[in-house]
């Protein structure tokens, strides 16, 4: 047992650097995609991915394997799409889903031009499905820094995005700080992608901030309980597919998001709230 | 009414949409403490004097004197159907929110306002409530969480949209109590209703609304058969086509 479930960590440093970079995701990623689920923005976080990988790979490009340039180019290309589409949105009649659409579609085929000219090279790949078994320490220092920030962010901003969540009216009945509050929130989700895709990859770094909220919605109903859990589900999936992977030869990054997509379906069947079982084994109604 | 101080007053206010005008030159003043009843038929631009109100949008023509208070001091209850009752949040925080102005984004939630907020729960009758999340509430109740909210904001002016929309007769009289409450404390109330009785009933003055103002003062003196047949004459006029309005400003 010691030797299947702790020992690949006790042995290998790179293994321990893997596992601390995958719980650090889970603190600042879940929250953030338990927030995007309740706001129906599920989606934007995958097209947001999507506009993060043109930056990252620009950046490659002009400086190699080379963390600051990927992560410049990575928030710089996110925070554009994200902060132009939230302003045509809200400037205009135009929904923001169809904006960010529009938004990050042309920045993926900019990205993806800007590739070609440079012909293919291998290390890309690293860029898409990430390294999360060799993060060196300037990588693991700013996954923990964007952990850090987005839980300070996220108290500070609590009790606005909570309130635009619920009562958007309400906020700007009482207040302005609606659109500081969704523009720190945008930041806060481009910021987790990419620290994300440096372990998982711009593709997957999205999963591990949905699937665990996703998966939390089907066994508590309150919001702080939602994300607490969000939060530990991810880091079992850190863990138990690290593991995966040690054992079974697989890529950790893939096995990191199937873990969390196997949590997630074993929520739907049996989470108390809405889940499955429910539905095809329902329980005698209550009195009142 | 003329030696009291105004909480509002409409001096030539145009409101709309794309240069469609919903409220049409509205002049008029809103005495302190005034228990005011909106009333006209759908499309009459009721909601959207209600936004201008509040500073939600802002008039194509003319202006809105708020007598130098803030819009974020006026408390404003949409229309129900805004809400996001699926979102995971208990009656007891939903009701906090009205804090907002004293707690901030930091402010602590004391004892004293932690009793104001169960005593804001208990009067409009939700006791035993406070941990339900708001996607478990029936319509009354959730409209009675967002009167007890409304409590919290202790606002000196109360604007109110449809508050008694799809509504049993219980809780129609339970959160109109209310209102007269307000009425009695001297704070402006400024409601949109479409029950004509119980605007006779509980509401002094009345504007009949049909994007201009067909009648405004006492209610009876407004509420006539006339004016109301006038008012629903002279609803929904919108043309894609509308020439530019030329009227004196």
């Amino acid at each position: 047992m010691y030797d299947y479930l702790i020992s690949p960590f006790a042995e290998f440093e790179f293994m321990r650097r893997a596992l601390a970079g995958a719980l650090a995701l889970a603190l600042g990623g879940a929250p953030v995609g338990v927030f995007l689920m309740l706001r129906r923005m599920s989606l934007t976080g995958d097209a947001m991915a999507h506009a993060i990988l043109p930056g990252a790979a620009v950046g490659f490009l002009f400086a190699g394997l080379n963390l600051f340039a990927m992560t410049a180019g990575g928030i710089a290309a996110g925070v554009t799409v994200a902060v132009g589409a939230g302003l045509i949105a809200r400037s205009t009649g135009m929904k923001e889903d169809a904006s960010l659409a529009a938004f990050y579609l042309v920045s993926l085929a900019l990205g993806v031009l800007i590739v070609s000219l440079r012909g293919s090279n291998i290390d890309l790949l690293h860029v898409l499905f990430g390294t999360v078994l060799a993060l060196d320490d300037a990588t693991l220092l700013l996954i923990a820094a964007i952990a850090t920030v987005s839980l300070f962010s996220l108290a500070v901003i609590w009790r606005p995005l909570v309130l635009e969540c619920v009562d958007p009216n309400f906020l700007r009945s009482v207040s302005r700080s609606g659109a500081p509050t969704h523009l720190v929130f945008l930041a806060l989700m481009v910021l987790n992608l990419v620290g994300g895709f440096h372990a998982l990859g711009t593709l997957l770094a999205v999963g591990i901030m949905m699937l665990p909220a996703a998966a939390a919605r089907f066994w508590v109903k309150e919001l702080t309980a939602m994300i607490v859990l969000a939060i530990g589900l991810a880091m079992i999936s850190g863990y138990l597919g690290l593991l995966l992977s040690y054992h079974s030869g697989a890529a950790a990054g893939p096995a990191i998001i199937l873990v969390a997509g196997i949590l997630y379906a074993g929520s739907v069947l049996l989470g108390p709230v809405g889940g499955l079982k429910r539905h095809f084994v329902p329980a005698r109604h209550l009195e009142a | 009414m003329t030696a009291m101080t105004a909480a509002l007053e409409f001096k030539n206010l145009t409101l709309g949409y794309d240069r469609h005008p919903a409220v049409h030159h509205l002049n008029g003043k809103v005495a302190e403490g005034t228990l005011l009843a909106v009333v006209g038929p759908n499309g009459a631009g009721k909601s959207t004097l209600l936004k201008g109100i509040v500073g939600a949008l802002d008039p194509l023509e003319g202006e809105i004197d708020r007598n130098g208070e803030k819009r974020e001091a006026i408390a404003y209850l949409p229309q129900l159907a805004e809400i996001d009752r699926s979102f995971p949040i208990s009656v007891y925080d939903l009701v906090a929110m009205g804090l907002w102005r004293r707690a901030g984004l930091f402010g602590g939630i004391g004892r004293a306002q932690k009793e104001s907020i169960e005593q804001a729960i208990s009067v409009v009758g939700l006791d035993g409530f406070e941990a339900r999340t708001i996607g478990t509430l029936s319509g009354g109740q959730m409209q009675r969480a967002l009167f007890a909210r409304l409590l919290l904001q202790d606002a000196r002016l109360i604007v109110l949209d449809e508050p008694f929309a799809a509504l049993d007769q219980n809780t129609i009289g339970d959160l109109s109590e209310l209102i007269t409450h307000w009425h009695g404390e001297g704070r402006t109330v400024i409601t949109v209703l479409h029950d004509l009785e119980l605007v006779r009933k509980r509401f002094p003055e009345t504007l009949l609304l049909a994007r201009e103002a067909v009648a405004w003062g006492k209610t009876p003196e407004v509420l006539t058969a006339d004016n109301l047949a006038k008012a629903r004459k002279m609803c929904e006029v919108f043309h894609p086509d509308a020439p530019v309005c030329e009227a004196a400003a």
